[in-house]
């Protein structure tokens, strides 16, 4: 054997061994099951997780995920709960298309949308966020992975998380070969990070949790940023919205009526209790009650939803 | 008192404490909390007890004496809300003169030291804190005999997406240093008022990695909240980045004739900001 085949077969060995390696760390079956995966248009993929907390017994898989296929490559809209789920969205991918994979775009930094990064990191695939997500990422990482431990038993190493280097600020096109993608990034609205995926050629928009279904809306950024998104949202030319949770919706306003209502009771009852002198601690218990008996997970978000308004709005004049 | 730590022995103990969790690499112990059955097996507690109490006892004691509310899930982990409340009589001769806020898992445990006089009318406040881990947070009241009394709760991490940094930093900065002082309720010559003190300030704990330059962006928070009416003080905080963005106490003070209620604030980087608000109580 030459020197030069020596150095590739080693080469080659190396790389298998990172990749064992990379998958014991990540805990993975080394032949994940795919997720299941639907077209809801054509060329256009879906997963829909279920309307549940990021908990165990549902193996975090609970945020919608996307793949856009164009002529050239693939798009991926986020890579979901855990490693494991993001190697399973990955075999997903693969036995739906061969083209390669191009970009990965991570619609907010939420551990249930983005965990599962690490399964796609590789040197063709670039990283796409919001231009404020790796500040809000890695300040919540510690938290993140520290959740991932202590309810999973999954431990993820700080050095195999995947940061964007493509950063949206405002809107950015990404050519997937005859196919245009436009993502977007907002104003703070449910987190300071959010960002939208547009596919033109067939009207389909990829809210993320700019738009929950069924599933509570929560509320990390800002009540009032998001209630001023949702009237330009709701005017975006769209067949097909799909959310970040829950079933999809048919583009247009009927989609973003629901949630606009839940968030309106929440400003609104949140002012009065502000005005009338009520704790946190008291508002927490009265506001909003009957309009978020309306979902699901209510029990598990709405308490927190009124903390975070009550917060922000205290400072109003 | 002649126990009591001052301001910068109390400091120097949380930076102290600070270092040896952050060698410690506690994080996977602290996974292993998740239930509150036994609140003296945590070690940061013993630490903490002996660098604030030495061996000084520390009674338990109940709700006649000392409240603790706090939720038993942080619904938010960057914003729990915790009230402290004594139950003792609080006058010239006997009060108590500290309230200590301990929250075990944090990074740095000891959060806030509350100082009450007589002009206090109660050792009585309430805040909101940063609580990401399953914990125990503490309430422990010193009286101005040198007593040691303790209220013990379990508060569970908040799941899923709630982290303890703040939502919208950008936002945060713009409105840095503004201070809202409101006194709520009717106010009368010689009875307990209360006072909303609202400081807005990102009180960062530091503690974010930069992923580019691999640095620590550096602490930033509010140290110490003074508050006086009529020049006698009423409550002096020593706080930490335990507590949450946008500093907000509730406390009390007894106004025996109209004056002046005047606050100032000082943050980690020495900067101070004052504030203050005219009181005409009624007879």
């Amino acid at each position: 054997m030459s020197s030069t085949l020596h150095r590739l077969a080693g080469a080659l060995l190396l790389g298998v061994l990172l990749h064992t390696a990379a998958a014991a760390q990540a805990g993975a079956d080394p032949d994940p099951a795919p997720l299941a995966v639907t077209e809801v248009a054509p060329g256009v993929y879906m997963h829909a997780g279920v309307v549940e907390d990021w908990l165990p017994a549902n193996g975090g898989d609970i945020a919608n995920l996307g793949f856009i296929v164009g002529s050239r490559c693939v798009a991926v809209i986020d890579t979901g709960g855990t490693p494991q789920l993001g190697l399973r969205w990955r075999a997903a991918i693969e036995r739906t298309t061969r083209l390669p994979i191009c970009f990965v775009i991570d619609t907010h930094a939420h551990p249930d949308h983005v965990l599962g990064n690490a399964a796609f990191a590789g040197p063709n695939t670039q990283f796409v966020a919001s231009a404020k997500f790796n500040a809000a990422m890695s300040a919540r990482e510690p938290y993140f992975l520290r959740a991932l431990a202590r309810d999973f038993g999954i431990s993820l190493a700080h050095e195999t998380m995947v940061y964007p280097t493509l950063a949206v600020d405002g809107t950015r096109e990404f050519d997937l070969g005859d196919r245009v993608l436009v993502a977007q990034s907002w104003p703070t609205a449910h987190t300071d990070n959010d960002l939208t995926v547009y596919d033109r050629s067939t009207r389909t928009l990829f809210a993320s949790d700019l738009l929950f279904v069924q599933h509570i809306p929560v509320v990390d950024g800002s009540l009032r940023g998001w209630l001023r998104a949702l009237p330009q949202l709701a005017r975006v030319d769209a067949a097909l919205v799909v959310p970040g949770h829950g079933p999809t919706r048919r583009g247009g306003p009927d989609a973003w009526k629901p949630q606009q209502e839940y968030l309106e009771t929440l400003l609104r009852e949140t002012r009065a209790a502000l005005k009338s002198h009520q704790t946190l601690s008291q508002a927490v218990d009265s506001v909003g009650v009957q309009a978020a008996s309306r979902w699901q997970l209510a029990e598990r978000f709405h308490r927190r939803n009124v903390t975070a308004a009550f917060a922000e709005l205290e400072w109003e004049d | 008192m002649k126990h009591s730590m001052t301001r910068r022995e109390v400091t120097a103990t949380g930076a102290a404490l600070i270092g040896s969790l952050a060698l410690g690499g506690t994080h996977g112990a602290h996974a292993e909390i998740k239930s509150g059955d036994n609140p003296e097996a945590s070690e940061i507690w013993h630490k903490v007890r002996v660098s604030l109490f030495e061996n000084r006892p520390i009674a338990n004691v109940g709700d006649d004496t000392l409240v603790l509310d706090a939720p038993v899930r942080a619904e938010d982990a960057a914003v729990v809300p915790i009230a402290m409340r004594a139950r003792l009589p609080h006058t010239a001769a006997s009060y108590v003169a500290k309230l200590y806020l301990i929250i075990d898992n944090n990074p740095s445990p000891i959060s806030a030291i509350f100082a009450f006089t007589p002009q206090s009318g109660r050792a009585d406040v309430e805040t909101r804190v940063r609580v990401d881990e399953y914990t125990f947070v503490r309430a422990i009241a010193e009286t101005s005999d040198g007593r040691l009394l303790m209220r013990t709760r379990f508060v569970k991490a908040s799941g899923g997406c709630s982290a303890p940094p703040g939502k919208d930093p950008q936002a945060a900065l713009a409105a840095l240093g503004k201070i809202r002082m409101r006194v709520d309720g009717d106010v009368v010559l010689g009875k307990p008022t209360l006072v909303q003190l609202m400081i807005s300030h990102p009180n960062d704990s530091g503690m974010v990695m930069d992923q580019l330059t691999r640095q620590f962006t550096p602490r930033w928070f509010v140290r110490t909240v003074n508050v006086s009416y009529g020049g006698q003080s009423v409550l002096s905080a020593d706080l930490d980045f335990s507590i949450s963005e946008n500093p907000n106490l509730r406390f009390y003070f007894v106004p025996h004739s109209p004056g002046r209620l005047s606050v100032e604030v000082v943050d980690s980087n020495q900067t101070a900001w004052k504030s203050s608000l005219d009181v005409a109580p009624s007879a």
